[in-house]
């Protein structure tokens, strides 16, 4: 009987955030496919380890387990894509000119290129704040970094979005960074 | 370099993660500096622009099975029957763990539905289901009311009432055909924060839908009959969501 109570317990308290676990394994692999096999991993380490979740923001502690197997599935098949960083971190910001900041507008499909052209470590703090609403703690708990990096980490994100997006809109020239 | 040090705190601010300190230094700073501001109003506008190219992906429906599958009561009751051998101590533990499954069951429909959920929730809720697959939520696409509404001229015999409700924090989204229980219905899609609402209208008496309201796995449905239309609402926003949405409605 306990065992049937610790399945409705996950059930009210993980299972709803089944979406923002799809999400999350999506936005980080760039693949539909992908996302569902891995976020189901996640969901059974979930399930697994439940007795270690306690109380508090279950989606936090959901998507910390979605996100160390994302990185993980990455690790494993794509490193390239965690090899990206390097060349991220060298990246200069520069000052913002009028054009550069009309980017309204902009479609579906560029705001997705371009998302997915960030590293998936710059790219999980759009995807974290914007699209699934957490806080900068929240953040900082599923990301495991310190709470005031997480501004930081966002501001970059951004500028870089947003140089992607410039990017595309520069016709004829390679104007993405190579990948 | 204040500028420099504040540009940085401009993502605070945005967030609405700054203290209220913070925040009102960042404020009198924007009024001064054209710079900042208008840094801040292109922050504002990306954020616009990613909230409405609606990049959420939500699990799909096989996800949401197999995971259920997975972790749910059933899964348990198969593996036991599917246990080789059929001696009594399998047949046995079966038996027990059907009871402690049963017996969840129970207590939890006894908690969540106090009456079981009636057909017409059960296909709304399947229907909301296969509209939250990529590509399936609108058939029409627009926010504004005199764009969706016309579309379901010629499309269904009854012309339900479309209005955008943005100003009180439930956009349109769209339209779409939907059929449940082999009945052609126009199904309203509204955003709310992150989820979506689908509001199912059919003519009265054609869904054979009772008032009513409940939950099945997670999804929250409400049912209501207003001027000749059977509305049914379902969601993974809160009952509050739609209670508020039924009164929207009702008063367009």
């Amino acid at each position: 009987m306990l065992e049937a109570q610790e399945r409705e317990r996950f059930e009210a308290c993980v299972l709803p955030h089944l979406d923002a676990a799809f999400n999350l394994a999506r936005w980080l692999l760039r693949d539909r496919r992908d996302a569902e096999d891995v976020a189901q991993e996640a969901m059974l380490r979930a399930y697994r380890f439940f007795h270690t979740y306690r109380a508090g923001d279950a989606r936090a502690w959901l998507l910390q387990i979605v996100r160390n197997c994302c990185y993980d599935w990455l690790h494993k098949n794509r490193p390239a894509d965690l090899q990206q960083e390097l060349q991220e971190e060298s990246l200069v910001s520069k000052e913002l000119s009028p054009e550069d900041l009309a980017l309204a507008n902009q479609d579906r499909s560029r705001l997705v290129k371009a998302l997915e052209t960030l590293a998936p470590h710059f790219r999980e703090f759009l995807v974290l704040r914007e699209l699934e609403g957490c806080s900068y703690k929240e953040i900082a708990a599923i990301t495991s970094r310190p709470i005031g990096s997480v501004m930081s980490g966002l501001a970059r994100a951004r500028q870089q979005l947003r140089e992607a997006l410039m990017g595309q809109e520069q016709t004829g020239k390679v104007a993405r960074r190579a990948l | 370099m204040p500028c420099e040090y504040l540009r940085e705190r401009l993502h605070g601010y945005l967030d609405d993660e700054l203290d209220a300190v913070g925040s009102a230094e960042f404020e009198r700073h924007l009024q001064s500096c054209p710079q900042c501001s208008a840094a801040f109003r292109a922050e504002r506008e990306l954020r616009t622009a990613l909230a409405q190219a609606q990049l959420y992906e939500r699990a799909p429906v096989s996800l949401r099975r197999a995971v259920q599958e997975q972790t749910g009561p059933r899964h348990a009751t198969s593996a036991a029957l599917a246990a080789p051998g059929t001696n009594w101590k399998w047949l046995a533990i079966a038996a027990t763990i059907l009871l402690a499954v049963a017996g969840g069951f129970l207590t939890r429909n006894a908690l969540r539905n106090r009456t079981p959920a009636p057909e017409f929730a059960s296909a709304a809720i399947d229907a909301h289901l296969r509209s939250l697959q990529q590509g399936h939520l609108a058939d029409v696409e627009s926010t504004d009311q005199h764009t969706v509404k016309p579309w379901f001229d010629g499309r269904v015999d009854f012309a339900p009432k479309v209005a955008d409700f943005s100003a009180q924090g439930f956009p349109l989204l769209g339209g779409r055909l939907d059929v449940l229980n082999g009945k052609t219905v126009a199904a309203l899609v509204y955003g709310r924060r992150k989820h979506v609402v689908n509001v199912f209208v059919a003519q009265h008496g054609a869904l054979g839908a009772e008032g009513g309201a409940g939950e099945i796995q997670g999804y929250r449905w409400l049912a209501w009959r207003a001027d000749g239309f059977d509305y049914v609402a379902v969601t993974d926003a809160s009952a509050g969501d739609l209670d508020e949405l039924r009164s929207l409605v009702a008063k367009q």
